[in-house]
């Protein structure tokens, strides 16, 4: 995709997710987040004299399974390498991490663009290494804190190939991931709690060229709006630098959510020479293909076998398969929603829609609009299956059900008593239409005189008076019948 | 009772000739009176070693003891020993104390040794005299103005001077070897993984093995045995049975195929030290061993691989010395850069920058290919050069350094001078072979010392071909003159 002035834009993401093992990558450990500071770090952590690390085997496990999801290859022979810098929050000086040869390699993710085609995004490789622990600054004055609960947390750091061409297909890579790893249950996906956080690495280009632009890396992006953000205004930065004549520098740059805007953190020439070399405190990983038949057996249902699934079974439409499947949560509510309404049998293509239409519509709104999780909604499957169910038995239309449902998120109940209590059950007797649509016909005899004259538009009118009537109880369907036989005189 | 080996020791102390208490006691006053001379302790744990002497008088009396309760020891000051100040022979450690004990420290204690205290070493065990220990050198108890040799320096000089039974000890490049050969004691350093590293502040983590440094074979076999064996907190620590090393000392040596490396007698050996090595080998041939040469080409290029790799883990390994945490820190830091460059400038000595500065530049991109990778591939090399060997022959013998003990200060101010005390050492460790020095005479009444290794886990047998000649001759008995009295 183009910019309309001729520039295209080149997006590469890495992506570092913290991996959910129990303990450290490299200590005993607890990994827990929002602990007192340093209660978490023992003397590993803390770098002490002659400490040696440990792997955890759990961590190479789940990057594995990570590998196995996006089709790539897993090295036989991974090597741990040591980063080389300073930093306070960097006890050993070093950061063990994974350089020439990473644990995963060669994988690749599909997103769906726009206009609903597939794009393919290459996955370069996916490593392990440690995290860092955290300088705290508030309340310190003239000094800094170093909590180190969080230095040697697992991470996989997951980099794509520069295949992104907009801020919407690099977000839409991004949340494929999240929901991926999610799915696997490797990490917690909490971008808040930074859990879940990415750099991207921006270039520009005119259009048809060849060569990549010289690129910028925005770093520590951790919210999916803010890297739409951050990456519309670099790309705006980049063209007007190149457009008045200038040249783009390769650097590091920050986002900031308040201002908006990414600014300069260190240039290439300022860089660090991290001196990578092999760990000689760590051996080298060495994986079979029983170990990875082993992981393999234990993938769940991945989001894209899903959809297609739900597709295929259902009927669902691409997009309705593809937010039911957005969380391995979401799609077992709507799976299991769908089963209460068939009575616990398999669900036939009409039930599965009218679930899918409820999930991906009302309650996906309500969840939505209170910022919840579907695991943190008011209406349980049960819940809804049973609203679902008056629909389908006529007890209710469709119209009242959205006011059902909005009663059952305020009030907590189920369907059946609020339908009760508010009195809201569907006239279906033929008679009390009737003598509704008669009362209705008496009080606007000119309204009956023109549509007996050929105005059919007030068809509609009509209707909207017997319901206004009925208290919008009466079925439609028969409505319509009784009231074009009525009409018609 | 100073006189007497650690399996003396231990035969006296089951007859109940003496106690632990009295032996500690007298090896403790030992120290005290050699320090102003020796030099060899960093810190003396006089209290603590006489209760753990009361507590391994109780497990004697109770019938629970084992072979090595209460024999007295000293630790090298590289390994962490909680409670105890663990300096490394730094400035930068001088006010640490270990909230844990090494592996091998808690090993031996397990195994109710007695631990008298920490031993000098050269900073970081980076040396090979004991000069560059920020509490000074040790010397010589065969001449007092001469070097005790390093890293291990103080370990060698307490055994030699008979203040200390038996010490631990850690070899890089040589430092249990060298020291041993230039205070004409036993000192082993065992296959790379055979000795758990937790606990042992690193120097070069791909060749730092620990040992012992002692005054015969079988010294070195009851001890050895107890701190060896697979660490689940070392990664690098390997799974292999323990052989028990005292059962198989004394087997024969009948057929026992001995290499002598051609590469070390060809150029720089003093003609005198060459002399006593060609005699000690002519011991062995009495013995029925047979003198093979063999060939190991790339072994020549030991020292300069040695001072790519050694430094470049360095540099990486000190890093977490910043001021941040525990150690040395520079007073009122100025900000973050000043603190590291401060703590770190005025924390660690001369050497030790050196080599950081050395590993830095060569880790360096730009430089990595030319300089670490090429030295791993070297590297690779010496290791085929001994697995060759080793398919020819048992053992391979020779010096294990080029000359006697040399004068305080007289290469100091020479590196690479410096650097070429260990070429005979080195090689062993690139390859993580054990290998070993015995004392085999004296020249210009200095100690020499006869080098011996073998193929990985070879442990038993090297320590059964020391042990037979230490049974044919009496070098690793004689006793310093100023330290043969029972009280200094």
């Amino acid at each position: 995709m183009s910019t309309p002035n001729g520039w295209e834009i080149v997006i590469g993401l890495e992506i570092h997710a913290q991996l959910s093992t129990k303990s450290k990558i490299f200590s005993g450990s607890p990994t827990a987040y929002g602990s007192a500071p340093n209660s978490q770090a023992n003397l590993v952590d803390l770098a002490y004299p002659g400490v040696l690390p440990v792997l955890n085997g759990e961590a190479v496990r789940m990057a594995v399974k990570f590998g196995l999801a996006v089709d790539a290859t897993i090295a036989t022979r991974s090597v741990f390498a040591r980063k080389n810098y300073f930093y306070p929050d960097l006890p050993k000086g070093y950061q063990i991490s994974q350089y020439e040869l990473p644990v995963v390699a060669k994988g690749h993710m599909d997103i769906v663009l726009d206009d609903g085609t597939k794009k393919r995004i290459g996955i370069t490789r996916a490593h392990l290494e440690e995290d860092a622990g955290k300088s705290l600054h508030e309340g310190l004055p003239k000094q800094s804190g170093i909590d180190l609960n969080r230095a040697g947390t697992p991470l996989i750091e997951i980099v794509s190939e520069p295949d992104m061409r907009s801020a919407k297909e690099a977000v839409a890579y991004l949340k494929k991931v999240h929901t991926l790893v999610r799915y696997l249950e490797i990490c917690d996906g909490n971008m808040q709690e930074g859990s879940f956080r990415c750099d991207a690495n921006v270039s520009v280009r005119k259009a048809g060229a060849e060569k990549l632009g010289t690129r910028a890396e925005i770093k520590n992006i951790n919210s999916f709006r803010y890297v739409e953000k951050a990456i519309h205004y670099e790309v705006a930065r980049q063209i007007d630098v190149i457009e008045s004549g200038g040249k783009v520098v390769q650097e590091t740059r920050l986002y900031d959510p308040d201002k908006g805007e990414t600014r300069s953190m260190r240039s290439k020439e300022e860089a660090n020479d991290y001196r990578y070399f092999p760990d000689p405190d760590l051996l080298p990983v060495e994986i079979d293909a029983a170990y990875i038949a082993s992981v393999k057996a234990t993938l769940p249902e991945l989001p894209d076998q899903k959809a297609a699934r739900f597709a295929a079974q259902f009927g669902l439409s691409e997009y309705d398969a593809g937010v039911l499947t957005s969380s391995k949560e979401l799609a077992a509510y709507f799976e299991e929603v769908a089963k209460l309404l068939a009575g616990g049998k398999e669900p036939s293509r009409e039930q599965a829609k009218l679930a899918a239409n409820w999930v991906a519509g009302s309650l996906a709104a309500a969840l939505n609009e209170h910022n919840l999780e579907i695991t943190g909604s008011r209406i349980g499957a049960a819940g809804l299956a049973g609203l679902l169910g008056r629909i389908a038995d006529n007890t209710i239309s469709g119209k009242i059900a959205k006011d059902v449902f909005e009663a059952m998120w305020a009030e907590g109940k189920d369907a059946d008593a609020i339908i009760e209590s508010k009195g809201l059950r569907q006239i279906t007797d033929t008679g009390a239409i009737e003598k509704a649509i008669d009362e209705v016909m008496a009080k606007n005899p000119g309204q009956l005189a023109d549509y007996r004259s050929g105005k059919d538009k007030l068809f509609g009118f009509f209707v909207g008076q017997v319901m206004k009537a009925t208290g919008g109880k009466a079925n439609p369907a028969q409505l319509n019948d009784l009231l074009k036989k009525k009409l018609a005189g | 009772m100073h006189t007497l080996t650690l399996s003396e020791l231990a035969k006296k102390l089951r007859a109940k000739e003496f106690s632990v208490t009295e032996l500690t006691k007298s090896l403790l006053a030992r120290i005290e009176a050699s320090q102003p001379s020796l030099n060899s302790f960093i810190t003396v744990t006089a209290e603590s070693a006489l209760a753990q002497a009361k507590a391994a008088e109780a497990t004697l009396a109770s019938g629970n003891a084992g072979p090595l309760t209460g024999l007295p020891l000293a630790h090298k000051d590289i390994f962490c020993t909680k409670g105890v100040k663990t300096s490394c022979g730094s400035k930068m450690l001088d006010n640490f104390v270990s909230p844990y004990d090494a592996t091998v420290v808690e090993k031996l204690g397990a195994a109710g040794m007695v631990t008298l205290g920490k031993t000098n070493m050269d900073e970081f065990a980076m040396g090979s005299s004991n000069e560059t220990s920020y509490y000074g050198p040790v010397k010589n108890p065969w001449d007092l103005g001469l070097v005790p040799g390093g890293s291990s320096g103080g370990s060698a000089a307490a055994v030699a001077a008979r203040i200390a039974p038996i010490a631990t000890a850690t070899d890089t490049g040589g430092s249990i070897r060298q020291p041993a050969s230039l205070c004409g004691v036993t000192g082993i350093k065992p296959t790379y993984g055979r000795v758990s590293r937790y606990g042992m502040i690193a120097f070069a983590s791909s060749l730092d093995q620990g040992g012992v440094i002692s005054q015969s074979a079988e010294d070195a076999a009851m001890v050895l045995g107890a701190m060896s064996g697979f660490d689940t907190r070392d990664s690098t620590s390997v799974d292999t049975p323990v052989p028990n090393y005292v059962e198989s000392l004394n087997a024969p040596l009948t057929g026992l195929r001995i290499g002598l490396i051609k590469e070390f007698f060809e150029k720089g050996l003093d003609a005198s030290v060459e002399k006593l090595i060609r005699e000690a080998l002519k011991v062995y041939e009495k013995l029925g061993a047979k003198l093979i040469e063999v060939k190991l080409p790339a072994l020549p290029l030991s020292v300069p691989t040695y001072y790519v790799v050694a430094p470049a883990e360095c540099s990486s390994n000190l890093a977490r010395f910043d001021g941040v945490r525990y150690g040395y820190r520079a007073k009122d830091p100025k900000d973050l850069m000043d603190l590291y460059k401060r703590s770190r400038g005025e924390g660690f000595g001369a050497e030790v920058k050196r080599r950081i500065m050395t590993g830095t530049y060569v880790l360096s991109a730009g430089y990595y290919d030319a300089y670490y990778l090429k030295a791993q591939r070297v590297r690779q090399l010496i290791n085929q050069d001994f697995k060759r060997a080793f398919q020819e022959v048992d053992v391979l013998m020779g010096p294990t350094a080029p000359d006697v003990a040399f004068g305080i200060g007289a290469k100091a101010s020479d590196p690479i001078q410096m650097y070429l005390n260990d070429i005979y050492t080195i090689g062993a460790n690139l390859a993580g072979v054990p290998a070993m020095s015995i004392p085999c005479g004296f020249v210009r009444d200095l100690p020499v010392g006869l080098q011996i290794a073998g193929p990985h886990f070879a442990e038993a047998k090297l320590l059964n071909v020391a042990h037979a000649y230490q049974k044919e001759t009496d070098w690793h008995r004689q006793i310093p003159a100023a330290f043969k009295k029972e009280v200094l």
